[in-house]
């Protein structure tokens, strides 16, 4: 068992879904190589190396990976693929974009968000938005999986593991793709989908102008903020925010759902944390049916009062 | 330019699915099924594209049942001219055919249909494997544009588009031929009115099967079992907001 772990990077950080992906691919062995790939990434893949478990570091560190174009990765993955029995990225926008590419050029049928690793070949997943888990054996040859990070731990620090350069003559080019720019969201507060606690708004927020009530309760408890598919689709809350299904999916120590009734697509994206609250003005909101602790009450007065008394 | 939209029939989002008997998979019988509702996003934005003089058809292609044209119909309500269905009594949600499957057939529907783009749905609703984009993508050897939120048509070669990604949103810029796959705030699909809805129904459309196009449909992937989610219990109602930070910090103590 030969596990490539495909690590996902920006600005010089590892990001935190790789370290759960790293820990997904402990559980089928113990031979876990990381491929570190992007434009002068010599700094992170140091960082990279320090990840526990990890036992091989591979750089590829090429300008034309400067964003990591699935177009020009892709490739350099389908080369590396005959050394490994498995290939793992984190079911992550980054990850969903580029693994179904690679598998389309190895013909192989990829496994996306899996939650459980039941042995090499068998994989749980959720199917129709979490509201059932299926069960999967793979017949490819090589399996590719992207992992929902929340099902698995962050990977330790501590490790010292060895590094190499990967081949750049592999990386693809001549596919008509290039970066424009990208508008990120700035902010001050912790990632969404590693944060502890999570406040999110919904529909009964009822405007961008109100949506700063759950950015103040946020604040104040140092959480990170998310909003429903209604709240992002009405303007709320940028498309970021998106908790859910096909948003990010979370499972924090504790979650505050605020003006959210609870669509099963919701549900879906924060219904593994630890804690649930749920303060919402309707008492039969199906949200209530999976909250720890409910509070009846319009948000308008009780956000407030919260955000003041915690 | 030609604008091909793969289309894929689903439980309808508003039911709620219940596992079979049998434990073989997810109960379809007498169960609403509609469009995968990024699929109609994909296509509500071929048809905007018609609509500004920069698409000049759009085929509509969906692999299923024979009872799957109700889609196509569907999407040819919304303004798709023409549609194929690719027939086959395997199931499309699980356990049947695979988003591999499905991109290997829409490759060779693309090698007879040659378009110029191809706009279709991130994921569908059933299965939630957001891949046969990608797949397609890297068969043609084309460049994607996934998760897209805004869609610019800059000439017959190139195309922007603005992706939603983790951090924010990305915009890349592409060469057509392309794939591109539609996220949730690309449109807002419109209703079908009553004369486009019968209009619909004299539009043409094509059966074939994934014989005839020599694709293999056969699974990769072996279903074991389904089965519910480990049910999350309710818990309890507090009287106030006082009561619930007492909660937090001395029963959950989740927060300091």
């Amino acid at each position: 068992m030969s596990i490539l772990v495909i690590a996902e990077q920006a600005a010089g950080q590892i990001k935190s879904s790789t370290l759960h992906c790293v820990t997904a691919a402990q559980k089928l062995g113990s031979d876990v190589t990381l491929l570190v790939a992007g434009s002068s990434i010599s700094a992170t893949t140091q960082e990279a190396a320090k990840i526990s478990g990890v036992t091989k570091v591979v750089a590829i560190d090429s300008p034309s990976l400067s964003h990591q174009l699935p177009e020009v990765l892709a490739p350099a993955l389908v080369a590396l693929a005959p050394s490994y029995s498995h290939i793992l990225a984190p079911a992550t926008a980054f990850g969903k974009n580029l693994l179904p590419r690679v598998a389309g050029l190895l013909d192989v049928q990829p496994l996306s968000d899996v939650i459980e690793i039941l042995s090499p070949t068998q994989f749980k997943r959720p199917v129709y938005a979490g509201n059932v888990i299926a069960t999967f054996e793979s017949k490819d040859k090589i399996k590719l999986l992207t992992i929902r990070t929340t099902a698995f731990d962050a990977a330790p620090m501590g490790g010292s593991a060895a590094t190499e350069s990967g081949d750049v003559s592999s990386l693809g080019n001549g596919i008509s793709a290039e970066f424009v720019s990208e508008e990120l969201t700035k902010s001050e507060r912790p990632e969404l989908a590693s944060a502890k606690i999570v406040v999110s708004g919904g529909r009964g927020v009822g405007s961008a102008e109100n949506f700063a009530l759950i950015e103040k309760l946020a604040d104040k408890l140092g959480s990170a903020v998310g909003a429903s598919r209604a709240a992002v689709d009405a303007g709320y809350a940028p498309n970021d925010y998106q908790v859910g299904q096909t948003g990010k999916v979370v499972a924090p120590e504790l979650y505050i759902a605020v003006g959210i009734s609870g669509a099963i697509q919701h549900l879906a994206g924060m219904k593994d944390s630890k804690v649930i609250v749920a303060i919402n003005k309707d008492s039969e909101a199906p949200i209530f049916q999976v909250a720890d602790y409910g509070l009846v009450a319009d948000l308008f007065e009780a956000v407030p009062e919260m955000t003041e008394k915690v | 330019m030609k604008i091909l939209v793969p289309i894929k029939r689903v439980v309808d989002y508003n039911v709620k699915v219940r596992i079979k008997a049998d434990g073989s998979g997810v109960e379809k019988a007498n169960v609403k099924m509609s469009m995968n509702p990024f699929d109609e996003i994909a296509v509500e934005e071929a048809v905007r594209l018609k609509e500004q003089g920069k698409a000049t058809e759009i085929v509509v292609i969906t692999i299923g049942p024979a009872v799957a044209q109700d889609v196509i119909r569907t999407a040819m309500a919304i303004g798709a001219d023409r549609g194929i269905l690719v027939q086959t009594d395997s199931p499309t949600d699980l356990g049947g055919v695979e988003p591999l499957g499905v991109a290997k057939t829409l490759k060779e529907i693309i090698a007879k249909e040659s378009p110029a783009l191809v706009i279709m749905g991130k994921q569908s609703i059933d299965d939630d494997s957001n891949q046969t984009g990608q797949m397609l993508a890297a068969m043609m050897n084309w460049p994607q544009a996934t998760f897209a939120s805004k869609l610019e048509i800059m000439s017959d070669r190139a195309a922007q588009v603005t992706r939603e990604i983790d951090g924010g949103l990305e915009t890349i810029k592409i060469g057509l031929p392309a794939i591109v796959t539609t996220d949730l705030r690309l449109n807002e699909p419109r209703y079908a009115s009553l004369p486009n809805i019968m209009k619909a129904k004299q539009k043409p459309m094509e059966t074939v099967t994934p014989d005839s196009l020599g694709v293999d449909l056969s699974p990769r992937l072996l279903l074991v079992a389904v089965a519910d989610p480990p049910a999350r219990k309710g818990g309890i109602k507090v009287e106030s907001v006082d009561a619930l930070i007492d909660k937090l910090k001395n029963e959950a103590k989740v927060i300091g």
